[in-house]
Protein backbone atom coordinates (compact mmCIF):
# COMPACT_ATOMS: atom_id res chain seq x y z
CA UNK A 1 0.00 0.00 0.00
CA UNK A 2 0.97 3.35 -0.99
CA UNK A 3 0.86 6.88 1.23
CA UNK A 4 -2.58 8.06 -0.47
CA UNK A 5 -3.37 4.26 0.84
CA UNK A 6 -2.53 4.46 4.35
CA UNK A 7 -3.90 7.64 4.67
CA UNK A 8 -7.27 6.84 3.41
CA UNK A 9 -7.25 3.73 5.82
CA UNK A 10 -6.29 5.77 9.08
CA UNK A 11 -8.61 8.05 8.62
CA UNK A 12 -11.34 5.78 8.01
CA UNK A 13 -10.43 3.06 10.45
CA UNK A 14 -7.73 3.99 12.93
CA UNK A 15 -10.42 6.48 15.14
CA UNK A 16 -10.63 4.06 17.91
CA UNK A 17 -8.55 2.33 20.47
CA UNK A 18 -9.20 -1.25 19.88
CA UNK A 19 -6.56 -3.81 18.94
CA UNK A 20 -6.40 -5.00 15.34
CA UNK A 21 -8.22 -8.23 15.38
CA UNK A 22 -10.00 -9.88 12.42
CA UNK A 23 -10.25 -7.38 9.64
CA UNK A 24 -10.80 -7.45 5.45
CA UNK A 25 -9.42 -4.56 3.29
CA UNK A 26 -10.89 -3.52 0.32
CA UNK A 27 -9.29 -1.22 -2.80
CA UNK A 28 -10.58 -0.21 -5.83
CA UNK A 29 -13.14 -3.10 -6.08
CA UNK A 30 -10.71 -6.29 -4.81
CA UNK A 31 -9.29 -7.58 -1.56
CA UNK A 32 -6.19 -6.16 -0.20
CA UNK A 33 -5.85 -8.67 2.72
CA UNK A 34 -7.72 -10.66 4.93
CA UNK A 35 -7.52 -12.03 8.11
CA UNK A 36 -9.89 -14.35 10.34
CA UNK A 37 -9.84 -15.11 13.86
CA UNK A 38 -11.25 -18.10 15.89
CA UNK A 39 -13.35 -16.59 16.88
CA UNK A 40 -14.57 -14.35 13.58
CA UNK A 41 -14.96 -15.64 11.04
CA UNK A 42 -14.59 -13.56 7.35
CA UNK A 43 -16.16 -15.65 4.21
CA UNK A 44 -16.32 -14.48 0.96
CA UNK A 45 -19.76 -14.70 -1.16
CA UNK A 46 -19.76 -17.63 -3.76
CA UNK A 47 -22.98 -15.44 -5.96
CA UNK A 48 -21.62 -12.02 -5.76
CA UNK A 49 -19.21 -9.35 -4.41
CA UNK A 50 -18.94 -8.97 -0.56
CA UNK A 51 -18.04 -11.33 2.62
CA UNK A 52 -20.21 -12.71 5.07
CA UNK A 53 -18.77 -11.99 8.81
CA UNK A 54 -19.58 -14.47 11.60
CA UNK A 55 -19.14 -13.89 14.70
CA UNK A 56 -19.37 -16.93 17.22
CA UNK A 57 -21.52 -16.57 20.12
CA UNK A 58 -20.04 -16.08 23.45
CA UNK A 59 -17.43 -13.62 21.87
CA UNK A 60 -16.25 -10.61 24.19
CA UNK A 61 -15.01 -7.29 23.46
CA UNK A 62 -13.53 -8.03 19.94
CA UNK A 63 -12.90 -6.02 16.66
CA UNK A 64 -13.65 -6.55 13.54
CA UNK A 65 -12.44 -4.00 10.59
CA UNK A 66 -13.84 -3.93 6.99
CA UNK A 67 -12.24 -0.57 5.40
CA UNK A 68 -12.75 0.12 1.78
CA UNK A 69 -10.45 2.52 -0.25
CA UNK A 70 -10.67 3.71 -3.58
CA UNK A 71 -7.89 5.64 -5.49
CA UNK A 72 -9.25 4.69 -9.16
CA UNK A 73 -11.13 7.18 -10.95
CA UNK A 74 -13.93 5.86 -13.05
CA UNK A 75 -14.85 2.97 -10.89
CA UNK A 76 -18.17 1.67 -9.89
CA UNK A 77 -17.77 -0.41 -6.41
CA UNK A 78 -20.99 -2.70 -5.27
CA UNK A 79 -20.82 -5.12 -1.94
CA UNK A 80 -22.34 -7.13 -0.27
CA UNK A 81 -21.39 -7.20 3.81
CA UNK A 82 -23.22 -9.51 5.78
CA UNK A 83 -22.89 -9.81 9.70
CA UNK A 84 -24.07 -12.49 11.66
CA UNK A 85 -23.46 -11.69 15.97
CA UNK A 86 -23.78 -14.67 17.86
CA UNK A 87 -25.79 -14.36 20.91
CA UNK A 88 -24.35 -13.21 24.46
CA UNK A 89 -21.44 -11.97 21.37
CA UNK A 90 -20.26 -8.13 22.10
CA UNK A 91 -18.15 -6.35 19.13
CA UNK A 92 -17.29 -3.48 17.50
CA UNK A 93 -17.29 -3.74 13.72
CA UNK A 94 -15.32 -0.38 11.91
CA UNK A 95 -16.30 0.60 8.69
CA UNK A 96 -16.21 2.93 6.34
CA UNK A 97 -14.73 4.47 3.15
CA UNK A 98 -12.13 6.94 1.82
CA UNK A 99 -12.59 7.74 -2.01
CA UNK A 100 -9.59 9.81 -3.09
CA UNK A 101 -10.21 10.83 -6.59
CA UNK A 102 -7.55 12.97 -8.70
CA UNK A 103 -9.64 11.99 -12.17
CA UNK A 104 -12.33 13.58 -13.83
CA UNK A 105 -14.44 10.41 -13.98
CA UNK A 106 -16.87 9.61 -11.06
CA UNK A 107 -15.61 7.37 -8.06
CA UNK A 108 -18.49 5.53 -6.41
CA UNK A 109 -19.13 2.69 -3.67
CA UNK A 110 -22.31 1.22 -2.92
CA UNK A 111 -22.09 -0.44 0.21
CA UNK A 112 -24.60 -2.72 0.71
CA UNK A 113 -24.10 -4.26 4.69
CA UNK A 114 -26.60 -6.08 6.83
CA UNK A 115 -26.77 -6.83 10.36
CA UNK A 116 -28.40 -10.04 11.82
CA UNK A 117 -28.28 -9.45 16.06
CA UNK A 118 -28.77 -13.04 17.77
CA UNK A 119 -30.64 -12.40 21.56
CA UNK A 120 -28.86 -10.54 24.41
CA UNK A 121 -25.69 -9.38 21.33
CA UNK A 122 -24.23 -5.93 21.08
CA UNK A 123 -22.75 -4.74 18.82
CA UNK A 124 -20.67 -1.26 18.10
CA UNK A 125 -20.91 -0.37 14.75
CA UNK A 126 -18.43 3.15 13.92
CA UNK A 127 -18.97 4.40 9.97
CA UNK A 128 -16.20 6.82 9.13
CA UNK A 129 -16.57 8.40 5.17
CA UNK A 130 -14.02 10.11 3.46
CA UNK A 131 -13.80 11.45 -0.20
CA UNK A 132 -10.45 13.33 -1.01
CA UNK A 133 -8.96 14.61 -4.08
CA UNK A 134 -8.87 17.76 -6.15
CA UNK A 135 -10.37 16.00 -9.32
CA UNK A 136 -13.49 16.80 -11.09
CA UNK A 137 -14.87 13.68 -10.92
CA UNK A 138 -17.11 12.81 -7.89
CA UNK A 139 -16.77 11.20 -4.81
CA UNK A 140 -19.98 9.35 -4.03
CA UNK A 141 -21.09 7.36 -1.39
CA UNK A 142 -24.09 5.22 -1.22
CA UNK A 143 -24.53 3.10 1.58
CA UNK A 144 -27.39 0.55 2.57
CA UNK A 145 -28.06 -0.89 5.94
CA UNK A 146 -30.09 -3.45 6.54
CA UNK A 147 -30.52 -3.97 10.62
CA UNK A 148 -32.38 -7.51 12.53
CA UNK A 149 -32.50 -7.60 15.99
CA UNK A 150 -33.52 -10.24 18.05
CA UNK A 151 -34.40 -10.35 21.64
CA UNK A 152 -32.09 -7.88 23.85
CA UNK A 153 -29.82 -7.07 21.63
CA UNK A 154 -28.11 -3.66 21.14
CA UNK A 155 -26.93 -2.17 18.42
CA UNK A 156 -25.35 1.57 18.50
CA UNK A 157 -23.98 2.81 15.37
CA UNK A 158 -22.04 6.09 15.07
CA UNK A 159 -21.95 7.50 11.19
CA UNK A 160 -19.50 10.33 10.45
CA UNK A 161 -18.80 12.06 7.51
CA UNK A 162 -16.59 14.93 7.17
CA UNK A 163 -16.73 17.06 3.67
CA UNK A 164 -15.42 16.14 0.61
CA UNK A 165 -18.02 13.55 -0.43
CA UNK A 166 -19.45 15.01 -3.06
CA UNK A 167 -22.68 12.70 -2.98
CA UNK A 168 -24.17 10.33 -0.40
CA UNK A 169 -27.18 8.49 -0.30
CA UNK A 170 -27.75 6.95 3.08
CA UNK A 171 -30.37 4.03 3.70
CA UNK A 172 -30.84 2.68 7.10
CA UNK A 173 -33.96 -0.39 7.79
CA UNK A 174 -34.25 -1.65 10.79
CA UNK A 175 -36.56 -4.09 12.42
CA UNK A 176 -36.30 -4.54 16.04
CA UNK A 177 -37.56 -7.76 18.38
CA UNK A 178 -38.37 -7.75 21.75
CA UNK A 179 -36.62 -5.64 24.19
CA UNK A 180 -34.10 -4.63 21.25
CA UNK A 181 -31.97 -1.52 21.08
CA UNK A 182 -31.12 0.66 18.42
CA UNK A 183 -29.16 3.81 18.97
CA UNK A 184 -27.59 6.11 16.04
CA UNK A 185 -25.66 9.03 16.28
CA UNK A 186 -24.89 10.38 12.73
CA UNK A 187 -22.93 13.30 11.98
CA UNK A 188 -22.60 14.93 8.77
CA UNK A 189 -20.71 18.15 7.31
CA UNK A 190 -20.92 19.00 3.40
CA UNK A 191 -19.96 21.98 1.75
CA UNK A 192 -19.82 23.67 -1.51
CA UNK A 193 -21.99 21.85 -3.97
CA UNK A 194 -22.24 18.57 -2.12
CA UNK A 195 -25.52 16.55 -1.20
CA UNK A 196 -26.10 14.08 1.45
CA UNK A 197 -29.00 11.96 1.67
CA UNK A 198 -30.08 10.50 4.39
CA UNK A 199 -33.45 8.30 5.48
CA UNK A 200 -34.26 5.83 8.33
CA UNK A 201 -36.93 3.43 8.49
CA UNK A 202 -37.17 1.66 11.72
CA UNK A 203 -39.89 -0.59 12.88
CA UNK A 204 -40.31 -1.40 16.29
CA UNK A 205 -41.79 -4.81 16.12
CA UNK A 206 -41.27 -5.96 19.76
CA UNK A 207 -42.19 -4.89 23.34
CA UNK A 208 -40.41 -2.78 24.72
CA UNK A 209 -38.12 -2.07 21.31
CA UNK A 210 -36.31 1.35 21.71
CA UNK A 211 -34.45 3.43 19.06
CA UNK A 212 -33.00 6.65 19.46
CA UNK A 213 -32.02 8.80 16.22
CA UNK A 214 -29.92 11.68 17.09
CA UNK A 215 -28.76 13.35 13.57
CA UNK A 216 -26.19 16.21 13.64
CA UNK A 217 -26.05 18.25 10.43
CA UNK A 218 -23.59 21.01 8.96
CA UNK A 219 -24.27 22.16 5.86
CA UNK A 220 -21.58 25.00 4.14
CA UNK A 221 -21.93 26.88 0.92
CA UNK A 222 -24.03 25.76 -1.71
CA UNK A 223 -24.19 22.33 -0.17
CA UNK A 224 -27.86 20.39 0.49
CA UNK A 225 -28.59 17.67 3.02
CA UNK A 226 -31.76 15.73 3.42
CA UNK A 227 -32.94 13.98 6.34
CA UNK A 228 -36.09 11.40 6.32
CA UNK A 229 -37.00 9.43 9.26
CA UNK A 230 -39.64 6.90 9.38
CA UNK A 231 -40.39 5.12 12.75
CA UNK A 232 -43.37 2.41 13.22
CA UNK A 233 -44.16 1.18 16.38
CA UNK A 234 -46.13 -2.04 16.51
CA UNK A 235 -45.45 -2.87 19.60
CA UNK A 236 -45.50 -0.83 23.38
CA UNK A 237 -42.00 0.86 22.42
CA UNK A 238 -40.52 4.04 22.56
CA UNK A 239 -38.68 6.12 19.21
CA UNK A 240 -37.19 9.38 19.65
CA UNK A 241 -35.65 11.11 16.91
CA UNK A 242 -33.66 14.15 16.85
CA UNK A 243 -32.24 16.38 13.74
CA UNK A 244 -30.21 18.98 14.72
CA UNK A 245 -28.87 21.05 11.57
CA UNK A 246 -26.75 23.48 11.39
CA UNK A 247 -27.04 26.30 7.68
CA UNK A 248 -23.83 28.54 6.95
CA UNK A 249 -23.72 30.94 3.97
CA UNK A 250 -26.38 29.19 1.06
CA UNK A 251 -26.78 25.60 1.82
CA UNK A 252 -29.80 23.96 2.63
CA UNK A 253 -31.25 21.14 5.56
CA UNK A 254 -35.00 19.56 4.87
CA UNK A 255 -35.93 17.29 7.44
CA UNK A 256 -38.91 14.98 6.64
CA UNK A 257 -40.33 13.09 9.50
CA UNK A 258 -42.54 10.57 9.94
CA UNK A 259 -44.09 8.69 13.16
CA UNK A 260 -46.87 5.92 12.77
CA UNK A 261 -47.68 4.23 16.20
CA UNK A 262 -49.99 1.42 15.17
CA UNK A 263 -50.13 0.29 18.28
CA UNK A 264 -51.87 2.46 21.26
CA UNK A 265 -49.18 1.53 23.57
CA UNK A 266 -45.92 3.08 21.08
CA UNK A 267 -44.72 6.21 22.26
CA UNK A 268 -42.51 7.99 19.59
CA UNK A 269 -41.56 11.39 18.91
CA UNK A 270 -39.44 13.55 16.92
CA UNK A 271 -37.57 16.68 16.89
CA UNK A 272 -36.16 19.16 14.49
CA UNK A 273 -34.64 22.03 14.79
CA UNK A 274 -32.70 23.79 11.61
CA UNK A 275 -31.10 27.03 11.61
CA UNK A 276 -27.98 29.42 12.03
CA UNK A 277 -25.43 28.94 14.97
CA UNK A 278 -26.95 30.87 17.30
CA UNK A 279 -25.82 34.73 18.07
CA UNK A 280 -25.13 34.05 22.14
CA UNK A 281 -22.59 31.19 21.67
CA UNK A 282 -20.25 33.10 18.90
CA UNK A 283 -20.97 35.81 21.77
CA UNK A 284 -19.95 33.47 24.39
CA UNK A 285 -16.91 32.48 22.49
CA UNK A 286 -15.74 35.98 21.68
CA UNK A 287 -15.78 37.07 25.31
CA UNK A 288 -13.28 33.99 25.80
CA UNK A 289 -11.10 35.30 23.24
CA UNK A 290 -12.06 33.63 20.03
CA UNK A 291 -12.51 35.72 16.96
CA UNK A 292 -15.80 34.92 15.01
CA UNK A 293 -14.30 32.46 12.78
CA UNK A 294 -12.87 30.61 15.56
CA UNK A 295 -15.45 30.49 17.15
CA UNK A 296 -17.71 29.34 14.42
CA UNK A 297 -15.16 26.45 14.11
CA UNK A 298 -15.03 25.37 17.58
CA UNK A 299 -18.76 25.44 17.81
CA UNK A 300 -19.30 23.36 14.38
CA UNK A 301 -16.03 20.98 16.17
CA UNK A 302 -17.91 20.31 18.92
CA UNK A 303 -21.33 19.91 17.14
CA UNK A 304 -20.25 17.18 14.63
CA UNK A 305 -17.60 15.73 17.05
CA UNK A 306 -18.43 16.18 20.54
CA UNK B 1 -8.42 51.24 34.53
CA UNK B 2 -11.32 51.47 32.32
CA UNK B 3 -13.05 54.98 31.53
CA UNK B 4 -16.33 55.55 30.37
CA UNK B 5 -17.45 59.13 28.23
CA UNK B 6 -20.46 60.40 27.53
CA UNK B 7 -21.33 56.99 26.59
CA UNK B 8 -25.08 56.53 24.71
CA UNK B 9 -27.31 53.98 23.59
CA UNK B 10 -29.95 54.22 21.18
CA UNK B 11 -32.58 52.22 20.59
CA UNK B 12 -32.74 52.28 16.30
CA UNK B 13 -36.38 51.93 15.99
CA UNK B 14 -38.23 54.54 18.01
CA UNK B 15 -34.83 56.67 18.81
CA UNK B 16 -35.21 55.79 22.27
CA UNK B 17 -32.42 56.35 24.48
CA UNK B 18 -31.13 53.17 26.87
CA UNK B 19 -28.18 54.99 28.21
CA UNK B 20 -27.55 58.52 28.07
CA UNK B 21 -24.57 60.67 28.90
CA UNK B 22 -22.52 57.95 31.03
CA UNK B 23 -19.63 59.00 32.37
CA UNK B 24 -17.91 56.67 34.66
CA UNK B 25 -14.30 55.90 35.88
CA UNK B 26 -13.33 52.69 37.29
CA UNK B 27 -10.03 52.50 39.33
CA UNK B 28 -7.82 49.79 39.50
CA UNK B 29 -8.61 46.78 42.15
CA UNK B 30 -12.07 48.18 43.18
CA UNK B 31 -15.24 46.80 42.95
CA UNK B 32 -18.19 48.32 41.58
CA UNK B 33 -21.95 47.32 42.07
CA UNK B 34 -24.18 48.92 39.52
CA UNK B 35 -27.52 48.58 40.35
CA UNK B 36 -31.50 50.54 39.63
CA UNK B 37 -34.83 49.29 38.70
CA UNK B 38 -35.85 47.09 35.54
CA UNK B 39 -35.06 48.69 32.06
CA UNK B 40 -32.95 51.57 33.84
CA UNK B 41 -29.74 50.20 31.84
CA UNK B 42 -27.84 48.19 33.93
CA UNK B 43 -27.12 45.20 31.59
CA UNK B 44 -26.96 47.15 28.74
CA UNK B 45 -24.17 49.20 29.90
CA UNK B 46 -22.02 46.21 30.88
CA UNK B 47 -22.74 45.22 27.59
CA UNK B 48 -21.44 48.32 25.68
CA UNK B 49 -18.00 47.95 28.05
CA UNK B 50 -17.49 44.35 26.59
CA UNK B 51 -18.58 45.42 23.59
CA UNK B 52 -21.42 43.08 22.92
CA UNK B 53 -22.99 46.23 22.09
CA UNK B 54 -22.00 49.13 19.91
CA UNK B 55 -22.49 52.43 21.59
CA UNK B 56 -24.57 55.48 19.74
CA UNK B 57 -21.90 57.63 20.93
CA UNK B 58 -19.36 58.15 23.35
CA UNK B 59 -15.98 56.76 23.95
CA UNK B 60 -14.46 54.07 26.23
CA UNK B 61 -11.22 53.52 27.19
CA UNK B 62 -8.88 50.88 29.00
CA UNK B 63 -5.60 51.39 30.46
CA UNK B 64 -5.52 54.50 28.48
CA UNK B 65 -6.37 52.88 25.11
CA UNK B 66 -9.74 53.84 22.99
CA UNK B 67 -11.53 50.58 22.94
CA UNK B 68 -14.60 51.91 21.75
CA UNK B 69 -14.26 50.63 18.29
CA UNK B 70 -12.87 47.12 19.11
CA UNK B 71 -14.64 43.75 18.70
CA UNK B 72 -15.95 41.68 21.55
CA UNK B 73 -12.93 39.27 21.20
CA UNK B 74 -10.39 41.99 21.22
CA UNK B 75 -11.43 43.43 24.36
CA UNK B 76 -11.08 40.11 25.79
CA UNK B 77 -8.17 39.61 24.95
CA UNK B 78 -6.83 42.77 26.26
CA UNK B 79 -8.18 41.62 29.86
CA UNK B 80 -11.68 42.35 30.51
CA UNK B 81 -13.77 39.39 31.03
CA UNK B 82 -17.22 38.80 31.29
CA UNK B 83 -19.84 36.68 32.82
CA UNK B 84 -23.77 36.25 31.12
CA UNK B 85 -26.50 36.52 33.31
CA UNK B 86 -28.48 33.91 31.33
CA UNK B 87 -25.79 31.25 30.87
CA UNK B 88 -24.98 30.13 27.12
CA UNK B 89 -25.53 26.18 26.77
CA UNK B 90 -23.52 24.59 23.68
CA UNK B 91 -24.48 20.95 21.66
CA UNK B 92 -21.60 19.05 21.63
CA UNK B 93 -18.63 21.66 23.82
CA UNK B 94 -17.55 20.07 27.38
CA UNK B 95 -16.89 21.63 30.62
CA UNK B 96 -13.62 21.31 30.03
CA UNK B 97 -13.31 22.72 26.58
CA UNK B 98 -14.82 25.67 27.72
CA UNK B 99 -12.35 25.78 30.69
CA UNK B 100 -9.59 25.20 28.34
CA UNK B 101 -10.83 27.67 25.63
CA UNK B 102 -10.81 30.58 28.78
CA UNK B 103 -7.99 30.41 29.76
CA UNK B 104 -5.94 30.00 26.23
CA UNK B 105 -4.29 26.66 27.50
CA UNK B 106 -4.74 22.95 27.64
CA UNK B 107 -5.16 22.42 31.55
CA UNK B 108 -4.87 18.84 33.06
CA UNK B 109 -7.13 17.68 35.86
CA UNK B 110 -5.85 19.47 38.98
CA UNK B 111 -5.97 22.99 37.02
CA UNK B 112 -9.88 21.98 36.15
CA UNK B 113 -10.10 21.13 39.67
CA UNK B 114 -8.56 24.62 41.14
CA UNK B 115 -11.02 26.24 38.51
CA UNK B 116 -14.04 24.63 39.48
CA UNK B 117 -13.59 24.05 43.50
CA UNK B 118 -13.47 27.67 43.25
CA UNK B 119 -17.00 27.81 42.50
CA UNK B 120 -17.77 24.82 44.76
CA UNK B 121 -18.27 21.91 41.95
CA UNK B 122 -16.03 18.65 41.62
CA UNK B 123 -13.98 18.72 38.85
CA UNK B 124 -14.44 14.45 38.56
CA UNK B 125 -18.42 15.27 38.03
CA UNK B 126 -17.89 18.15 35.79
CA UNK B 127 -15.06 18.56 33.46
CA UNK B 128 -15.91 15.56 30.85
CA UNK B 129 -19.71 16.46 30.69
CA UNK B 130 -21.78 18.80 27.95
CA UNK B 131 -22.37 22.11 28.61
CA UNK B 132 -25.64 22.38 27.71
CA UNK B 133 -29.53 22.07 29.37
CA UNK B 134 -29.01 19.03 30.89
CA UNK B 135 -26.93 20.54 33.70
CA UNK B 136 -29.06 22.51 36.25
CA UNK B 137 -29.58 26.95 36.08
CA UNK B 138 -27.46 26.68 39.65
CA UNK B 139 -24.41 24.43 38.05
CA UNK B 140 -24.56 26.36 34.53
CA UNK B 141 -24.05 30.11 36.42
CA UNK B 142 -21.37 28.77 38.42
CA UNK B 143 -19.63 27.38 35.66
CA UNK B 144 -20.18 30.45 34.22
CA UNK B 145 -18.40 31.95 36.72
CA UNK B 146 -15.19 29.68 36.88
CA UNK B 147 -15.06 30.64 33.07
CA UNK B 148 -14.67 34.21 34.31
CA UNK B 149 -12.28 33.46 36.78
CA UNK B 150 -10.05 31.62 34.49
CA UNK B 151 -9.15 34.46 32.74
CA UNK B 152 -7.56 36.31 35.61
CA UNK B 153 -8.74 39.26 34.02
CA UNK B 154 -8.14 42.87 34.75
CA UNK B 155 -11.52 43.80 34.76
CA UNK B 156 -14.09 40.99 35.42
CA UNK B 157 -17.84 41.55 34.77
CA UNK B 158 -20.30 39.90 36.21
CA UNK B 159 -23.84 40.62 34.94
CA UNK B 160 -26.51 39.12 37.92
CA UNK B 161 -24.08 36.47 39.27
CA UNK B 162 -26.35 35.77 42.27
CA UNK B 163 -29.08 34.31 40.29
CA UNK B 164 -29.65 30.70 40.24
CA UNK B 165 -26.34 30.01 42.71
CA UNK B 166 -28.43 27.32 44.11
CA UNK B 167 -26.94 25.29 46.93
CA UNK B 168 -23.52 27.31 46.61
CA UNK B 169 -24.01 29.48 49.51
CA UNK B 170 -24.05 33.31 48.59
CA UNK B 171 -21.18 34.06 50.96
CA UNK B 172 -19.30 32.15 48.97
CA UNK B 173 -19.97 34.04 46.11
CA UNK B 174 -19.26 37.21 48.21
CA UNK B 175 -16.14 35.86 49.51
CA UNK B 176 -15.02 34.96 46.09
CA UNK B 177 -15.81 38.64 44.70
CA UNK B 178 -13.59 39.80 47.95
CA UNK B 179 -10.76 37.71 46.95
CA UNK B 180 -10.49 39.02 42.94
CA UNK B 181 -7.92 41.69 43.09
CA UNK B 182 -9.55 42.93 39.61
CA UNK B 183 -11.57 45.66 38.88
CA UNK B 184 -14.69 44.19 39.72
CA UNK B 185 -18.23 45.76 37.82
CA UNK B 186 -21.13 43.20 39.13
CA UNK B 187 -24.73 44.05 38.08
CA UNK B 188 -26.65 43.12 40.92
CA UNK B 189 -30.09 44.22 43.42
CA UNK B 190 -28.50 41.84 46.33
CA UNK B 191 -28.01 43.97 49.38
CA UNK B 192 -24.85 41.60 50.45
CA UNK B 193 -23.13 42.56 46.79
CA UNK B 194 -23.91 45.98 47.31
CA UNK B 195 -22.69 45.91 50.86
CA UNK B 196 -18.94 44.69 49.05
CA UNK B 197 -18.89 47.56 47.15
CA UNK B 198 -16.29 50.23 46.98
CA UNK B 199 -18.69 52.24 44.90
CA UNK B 200 -22.37 51.93 43.93
CA UNK B 201 -23.66 53.12 40.66
CA UNK B 202 -26.89 53.85 40.78
CA UNK B 203 -28.87 54.09 37.20
CA UNK B 204 -32.18 55.42 36.87
CA UNK B 205 -33.88 55.97 33.31
CA UNK B 206 -30.57 55.59 31.20
CA UNK B 207 -28.73 57.74 33.57
CA UNK B 208 -26.49 57.85 36.39
CA UNK B 209 -28.51 58.96 38.90
CA UNK B 210 -25.87 58.49 42.05
CA UNK B 211 -22.44 57.53 42.74
CA UNK B 212 -21.24 56.33 46.36
CA UNK B 213 -21.09 53.82 49.56
CA UNK B 214 -23.81 51.72 49.86
CA UNK B 215 -24.80 53.55 52.93
CA UNK B 216 -25.16 56.71 50.91
CA UNK B 217 -26.99 55.45 47.91
CA UNK B 218 -29.41 52.91 50.03
CA UNK B 219 -31.76 55.50 50.54
CA UNK B 220 -32.20 56.15 46.81
CA UNK B 221 -32.24 52.29 46.03
CA UNK B 222 -35.69 51.62 47.82
CA UNK B 223 -36.89 55.27 46.84
CA UNK B 224 -36.41 53.67 43.20
CA UNK B 225 -37.95 50.15 44.60
CA UNK B 226 -40.72 51.26 46.50
CA UNK B 227 -41.80 53.45 42.89
CA UNK B 228 -41.20 50.68 40.21
CA UNK B 229 -43.49 48.60 42.45
CA UNK B 230 -46.30 51.60 42.45
CA UNK B 231 -46.27 52.26 39.19
CA UNK B 232 -46.49 48.11 38.23
CA UNK B 233 -49.43 48.05 40.63
CA UNK B 234 -50.93 51.09 39.43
Amino acid sequence: MNKIDKMLLEKVSSLHDIKLGAFNIRKNGEVVERKSTKEIEIVPKKDKKGIDIIIKPNVQNKAVHIPVIITAGGLNDLVYNDFYVGENSYVTIVAGCGIHNTSDDNSTHNGIHSFHLEKNSHVKYIERHVGMGKGEGGKILNPTTKIYQKENSILEIETLQLGGVTKSDRKTFASLGENAQLNIQENILTENAETAKTSFKVTLKGKNSKVEVVSHSVAKGESYQEFKSNLIGKNECFGHVECDGILLNNARIVSVPMIDALSSDASLVHEAAIGKIAGDELIKLMTLGLSEEEAEDVIIKGFLMG
Amino acid sequence: MLKIENLSYLVNNDGKDILKNINLDFLEGKIYVITGPNGSGKSTLVKLIMGILTPSAGKISFKGKDITNLKINERAKLGIAYAFQQPVTFKGLKVKDLLNIASNKENDFNSLCEYLSSVGLCAKDYINRPLDDKLSGGELKRIELAMVLTRNACVNIFDEPEAGIDLWSFENLINMFKKLSSTTIIVSHQTKILEIADSVILLKNGAVEKIGKYSEIKPYIQIETCGKLRGENE
